[in-house]
């Protein structure tokens, strides 16, 4: 099977194209927009939306890549739990180093991302639901609160959605500012007003989340992906991959690239593809060394992987995460120990500071990273930053996956790069130290 | 009962626990830091980390915190493999980055949790190579010191302080590697259980502040078993001595009554032994507040002569021990004592011990029990500041609710934060009939502020409508009624609903409907329970003895002549009855001996005083409000003339030939007890003075690393003194012996190799939480014949109870109601230097009607007789009542029942802000 002529292939993007911009309600509606919410709450039940996006096998796009429909059905039926609300929160707080997914989404086409919180809520009885966006998105949260204003006076939000009981009341919740948010857990102990701190597991959130209440959590482009399967079915859906995974994605390149971007292509589209096509290849001058393929906190790979495919499975293979998709490109002038410092000052900085490993450790493994970086590294060094990577990175070891994804680059740099750290201990220098100095000046 | 496999060997562990809890009850030396038994797991600080093995093949293992892992059947890990002692080392190696090595100059060195468990895994030098993080310090306070540099963030604090504890002034602040747990800003820390952080932080950043001040190693200081002497619940201490100064007071859990938590007035109250007020030699007064000492042989000759001319009339004390009341007794007759009692207390007393006698077996609940009570009724006490320790069991009752559903939820009750964060505000409910507003008014359904006689007719009111035997009534102002109304559905939908009342009102009603309520709400399915809050610490046991003596009779005896002399045991009469009839008394006995250990108005007009020893320099029996004899152990001999009382009682009728009271050691004592019947019991409540550990020793009261012994009194003489030999009980002035799991009775402190600090006490439990090894201390005694239990008695006496509306005010003056609190109103504990600290300014609670009426505003001063109180003004009070903490200093030591005047006092000085303290 095939996709057919006339279907549509970009399901998130196409309308944006369309429209050179923002689309709006008016839109939104004439591209068929809010069908698949009334068809969804009128036609369908509960179970057969959860069913078809099952089906359809929507992984989550946060990073995890867990099946979403999956994750509904965690939910306990109306009849084992106590009366009260279930929420549905959509993660917006997209504070992933070299991400910039979810942001061009909401800022360009918020109701897409509505409506699929409509079919969402419709799936897990939702009631009440909160897009917890990034403090920083400000234009984000100027269009989603525009679009939410739009869709409640025509009645797609609020009471009786569609003359039926279905209702459903969505805020946005501007989040104070952390990327530990951005963990579901902590996100709901940060909407609940607490400090953004995990939570212990179990209870999972569809059992006990927003205030101790049936909570689902998902990320924006996961529920983005929702009223296309909804227009189109599972079949086109999973028609849209071009691996094991269904749909299209959302990838991103920065670095040394030509085209620095983002494109809506088939899920499992090549690395190489990804940046000696779509990004224009690596800029004159600049070799490709190390590729962080789904934000900071995913291991490195090298050019040996330009030909995996993009998907969960391929990568996860390959020893690193295919995370949120937008990877950050490392080149020939980025001294990798300076990079791994960088990075590990912002995971120490983020740290939420409730578990020891993750509070006390990464500001050693910096401390350590500076030192080498700035040439006063000793032998010994590198041996303490295996023996303590290993420690803090092990998931388990911590109370929540921070500090693994923490550890992921680091831990992969000194696998990749290991020459580099050790060229610094012995000059007792940095050795890319001249070099970045001829290239930046080259650049201007 | 599931079995796991530790290292190879099999262990039996109890259902429902998670593995550190597993691995502790055996014994098994497993770090931990952010884990305590009473506040359960969260999963910070990843220390108690083992290796899990999925199976019997699975020879890798992962590691795992043990802490937050449950202890299933069949569960198979191991502490000692490489992988998991090598990552338990870099946990503390991260922890030691930012610790400062201050532990020579740290109070909390040689008793460090921190220490332990660094030493434990064998981190041994350092690596890091940054700088250690630093903070200033807060000031919070005269109990807490604080230093945040030592903090290695193990959140235990605020977990104590606001999780358990309903604390909101301390926080944990920012994030990552800077995170800050103290106030928003410098100040008191307002929790009245504050102290426990001292116990709760695993490291030195909170202190006891006055024990700092002057501090002395664990291994430095002589411990008994000792009992708190704050108020009527009994708690367990460990107190501690050196140089003849008591150092300070720790918790002794108890499985029953305070297990791992005492409230601050007991921690810090115990300094007035250490008073200035302190008497500590006999006197004879010469002149008005001047007395001359005397020897002893003297004295004892004086007193016998004194007491050998006539009718003697002797007055025990609710704050002495069994012994020494029973002495007093026996001297001169129980036709001639009273137990000390004022007339109206005693009549209380008396109708507690009539209603507690009429409950079934188990209607008395231990404070463990209260923690089980899954609906609360409070009815006129405000426990905060009677019973506090009874107020923190409460605030543990109202997380039933949350149990229940966090187990239908299948949540482990001991995930301290999924249960919390599941159950969210959900709360077992608690309803506070009080006067004023009450520090659990937080955790309460709905509250009722209202004078005690209509707050004792709204439990009529509940205990009508759970049960048609007990009347309505009728005069209930429409305000109570929302409160009757949830009470009765909240009690009638539990299955062991506690009443919670006492005397401090002085309301006969109140405990009448608390004990209808309880006896309306018995059925099948509900196993309801009262708890009577008593004042002092031997309220209970003194209530006990047989005397014939009601306090105005005994100081009538005195006034009129038929007696022509008083001896007052550690009782100050002036807190008992009306100051004149007091004053009277006093001044027309021909002789007055007063025993005592502080300086009081009575111990003043006295002729003959002896100086009486305290809970900490003697050995004795209190009786706490469930009937429960304790001993408290002499943790030092006191400098000076000081004796026990009853000791002093012996001497003298020793000289005047008797041989009734030839007792040479407490446990005579004890055993001439039991001849009272309702003391019978009270020798089972510790073994005797010939108990041995089976090592043939006694019990030192000394560590085996105690230093100094022969150079501690070298500024006064350079020969080494002779060890004291205590023939009176099994512990021994010595280091000598060992402290392996004696009888819980005489556990004087806790220390086990490796543990150094009060988490050893886990070494001496049959298994975390669980009961000493050595046996739980004390005794209920079985003072009344509840046999003829008739659970639909009625103990209302509509007849004698005041109509409510006697309450509203009237021309003719104001009534005068009691406010007790928790710094102040108890007699000894408000000699102490830090307890003086936190006092009040001695106040008056009016009604804002009654204020404008008397012209005053909040701040300034009212007149009532010689005392001079600021205004503090409160709508909750009725008009036409004032409220006063009697017996503050400085506040009225005794209420009279009838309507007193009161007039703006235009000379009050408003007490001077202090804008600084060091």
């Amino acid at each position: 099977m095939e996709i057919q002529t006339g279907q549509e292939t970009k399901p998130l993007t196409q309308r944006i194209i369309d429209a050179g911009g923002l689309v709006n309600l008016a839109t939104y509606e004439a591209a068929g927009g809010y069908a698949a919410a009334r068809q969804a709450i009128t036609e369908m039940t509960p179970a057969e939306v959860r069913d078809l996006v099952k089906e359809a096998n929507l992984r989550g796009r946060g990073g995890a890549g867990f099946p979403t429909g999956v994750k509904w059905g965690f939910v306990p039926p109306p009849e084992k739990r106590s009366l009260g609300h279930v929420y549905l929160v959509c993660n917006a707080d997209e504070m992933e180093p070299g991400t910039f997914k979810d942001r061009y989404l909401m800022e360009y086409d918020p109701h897409l991302l509505i409506e699929g919180m409509i079919i969402a809520a419709r799936a897990i009885g939702a009631d009440v639901a909160y897009v917890f966006l990034r403090g920083e998105y400000y234009e984000a949260y100027r269009q989603l609160t525009q679009a939410i204003a739009d869709a409640t006076r025509l009645g797609y939000l609020g009471e009786r959605l569609f003359d039926t009981d279905f209702k459903l009341h969505l805020s946005i919740h501007r989040s104070g500012g952390r990327y530990i948010c951005g963990e579901e857990t902590a996100l709901l102990n940060a909407l609940e007003g607490k400090r953004a701190q995990p939570r212990t597991k179990p209870p999972f959130p569809p059992a006990s989340g927003a205030w101790g209440r049936p909570t689902i959590v998902n990320n924006v482009e996961t529920l983005c992906n929702v009223p296309g399967i909804l227009r189109n079915g599972a079949d086109w859906y999973q028609l849209l991959g071009s691996g094991e995974d269904a749909g299209t994605k959302l990838y991103g390149v920065s670095g040394r690239v030509n085209k620095p971007g983002l494109w809506e292509l088939p899920i499992g589209t090549t690395i190489r593809e990804l940046i000696e096509v779509h990004a224009g290849g690596m800029k004159s001058g600049y070799t490709l060394r190390g590729i962080l393929p789904g934000g900071a906190s995913t291991d490195f790979l090298t050019t040996e992987h330009l030909d995996l495919k993009m998907d969960y499975g391929t990568i996860q293979a390959a020893g690193s995460r295919m995370g949120t998709g937008t990877m950050i490109l490392m080149d020939d002038s980025v001294c990798p120990v300076a990079m791994a410092r960088n990075l590990q000052h912002f995971f120490a900085q983020e740290s939420c500071g409730f578990c020891t490993p993750c509070r006390e450790g990464l500001p050693w493994l910096e401390q350590l990273l500076a030192d080498i970086d700035a040439g006063r590294g000793k032998p010994g060094d590198l041996e303490l930053l295996d023996k303590n990577s290993a420690f803090i990175g092990a998931p388990g070891n911590t109370f929540c996956l921070h500090a693994t994804g923490a550890i992921e680059p680091l831990a992969s740099a000194l696998k990749y790069f290991r020459e580099d750290f050790e060229a610094h201990i012995e000059q007792g220098r940095c050795p890319y130290a001249p070099q970045h100095i001829d290239k930046q000046a080259v650049e201007a | 009962m599931p079995h796991i496999k530790v290292d190879g060997v099999d262990y039996e562990v109890a259902e429902g626990v998670n593995l550190l809890h597993a691995c502790l009850s055996h014994g098994l030396d497993l770090p931990y830091f952010c884990w305590h038994e009473a506040l359960g797991s969260v999963g910070a600080c990843r220390q108690c980390a083992v290796l899990a093995y999925k199976d019997e093949n699975d020879s890798r293992g992962r590691l795992t915190m043990a802490c937050m892992t449950p202890a299933t059947d069949g569960t198979r890990i191991s502490i000692t493999a490489a992988h998991a002692r090598e990552f338990r080392a870099s946990v503390i190696e991260w922890l030691m980055e930012n610790h400062p090595h201050d532990c020579p100059v740290c109070e909390e060195g040689g008793e460090c949790h921190l220490q332990d468990m660094t030493v434990m895994t064998g981190h041994t030098s350092r690596r890091y190579r940054g700088n250690k993080r630093t903070w200033e310090n807060q000031y919070l306070g005269p109990f807490i010191n604080h230093e945040m540099n030592r903090c290695i963030t193990c959140y235990r604090c605020v977990r104590f302080y606001d999780d358990y504890a309903g604390g909101t002034d301390l926080q944990a602040f920012g994030s990552r590697g800077r995170m800050y747990f103290g106030r928003a800003a410098d100040g008191v820390l307002e929790s009245p259980f504050a102290g426990n952080l001292v116990e709760v932080c695993p490291t030195g950043v909170f202190t006891d502040k006055p024990f700092s001040a002057n501090y002395t190693r664990k291994w430095d200081l002589k411990s008994a078993p000792s009992l708190c002497s704050g108020c009527s619940l009994g708690c367990n201490t460990f107190a501690s001595e050196r140089y003849g100064v008591l150092k300070r007071i720790h918790n002794r859990y108890h499985v029953d009554i305070n297990r791992y938590f005492i409230c601050d007035r007991g921690r810090f109250g115990m300094d007035y032994v250490n008073s200035e007020n302190r008497i500590r030699q006999i006197g004879e007064r010469v002149d008005a507040g001047l007395f001359r000492p005397l020897e002893a042989s003297d004295a004892l000759q004086r007193a016998a002569g004194m007491i050998g001319t006539g009718r003697t009339v002797g007055i025990g004390s609710p704050r002495a021990s069994v012994e020494d009341n029973h002495a007093l007794r026996t001297l001169v007759g129980a036709n001639n004592f009273c137990a000390g009692l004022g007339n109206r207390e005693a009549a209380l007393m008396a109708l507690a011990g009539q209603l507690y006698s009429a409950m079934p077996e188990g209607a008395i609940p231990t404070l463990h029990e209260v923690e089980q009570a899954d609906a609360v009724l409070i009815l006129g006490e405000d426990i905060l500041h009677t019973a506090p320790r009874l107020a923190l069991a409460i605030r543990q009752a109202i997380r039933n609710e949350s149990f229940a559903m966090a187990g239908d939820a299948g949540v482990p009750l001991w995930q301290d934060a999924g249960v919390r964060g599941h159950a969210q505000h959900a709360h077992s409910p608690v309803l506070v009939a009080s006067m004023l507003a009450t520090g659990l008014d937080d955790i309460a359904a709905q509250t009722l502020n209202a004078s005690p006689g209509v707050l004792a007719s709204a439990g009529g009111q509940i205990a009508h409508e759970l049960s048609a035997d007990y009347a309505a009534v009728d005069d209930l102002p429409d305000t109570a009624a929302g409160f009757v109304e949830a009470a009765v559905t909240a009690l009638a939908a539990a299955r062991q609903p506690l009443i919670v009342t006492g005397i401090s009102a002085g309301e006969r009603g109140l405990l009448e409907a608390a004990a209808n309520i309880v006896a309306g709400l018995r059925s099948e399915e509900c196993q309801p329970r009262l708890l009577i809050c008593g004042a002092e610490s031997n309220s209970f046991g003194v209530s006990l003895a047989d005397a014939e003596l009601a306090m105005e009779t005994a100081l009538e005896a005195v006034s009129s002549g038929s007696a022509d002399t008083l001896i007052v045991l550690q009782n100050d009469l002036f807190r008992r009855a009306d100051a004149t009839l007091v004053a009277e008394a006093l001044r027309r006995a021909t002789n007055v001996i007063v025993l005592d250990s502080l300086a009081n108005p009575t111990a003043e007009a006295a002729h003959l005083v002896f100086p009486a020893a305290t809970v900490v320099e003697a050995t004795g029996t209190l009786v706490n409000y469930e009937y429960r004899a304790q001993r408290f152990y002499q943790v030092f001999i006191p400098a000076g003339d000081i004796q026990p009382g009853w000791r002093w009682l012996a001497d003298i009728a020793s000289v005047q030939g008797r041989e009734d009271m030839g007792w040479r050691q407490v446990d005579d004592v004890v055993r001439d007890c039991e001849r009272v019947p309702q003391w019978s019991g009270i020798s089972d409540a510790a073994p005797p003075a010939s108990y041995r550990t089976p090592t043939g020793e006694k019990v030192p009261r000394e560590p085996h690393r105690y230093s100094g012994r022969t150079a501690m009194v070298a500024d006064v003489t350079l020969h080494e003194p002779k060890t004291p030999v205590d023939e009176e009980t099994p512990l021994a002035y010595s280091m000598e012996g060992v402290n392996v799991n004696p009888p819980g009775a005489l556990l004087p402190y806790v220390w086990s190799p490796g543990w150094n600090s009060n988490q050893s006490v886990f070494k001496f439990q049959q298994r975390v939480g669980g009961s000493l090894k050595g046996g739980d201390p004390g005794m209920h005694l079985a003072p009344l014949d509840n046999a003829n239990a008739a659970s639909t008695r009625d103990y209302s006496s509509n007849g004698d109870r005041q109509p409510s509306s006697s309450d509203a005010g009237n021309e003719a003056g104001f009534s005068l109601l009691s406010v007790p609190t928790l710094f102040g109103s108890e007699e000894l504990s408000a000699n102490a230097a830090a307890i003086r600290e936190r006092m009040p300014n001695p106040y008056l609670i009016l009604n804002p009607d009654d204020a404008a009426r008397l012209e005053v505003t909040a701040g300034q001063g009212v007149r009532y007789a010689e005392y001079s109180l600021q205004v503090h003004i409160d709508a909750a009070i009725a008009t036409g009542t004032a409220a006063i903490p009697v017996g503050m200093p400085g506040a009225p030591p005794w209420l009279p029942e009838g309507p007193v005047t009161l007039e703006r006092d235009l000379d009050f000085t408003p007490p001077p802000t202090i804008i600084a303290r060091g």
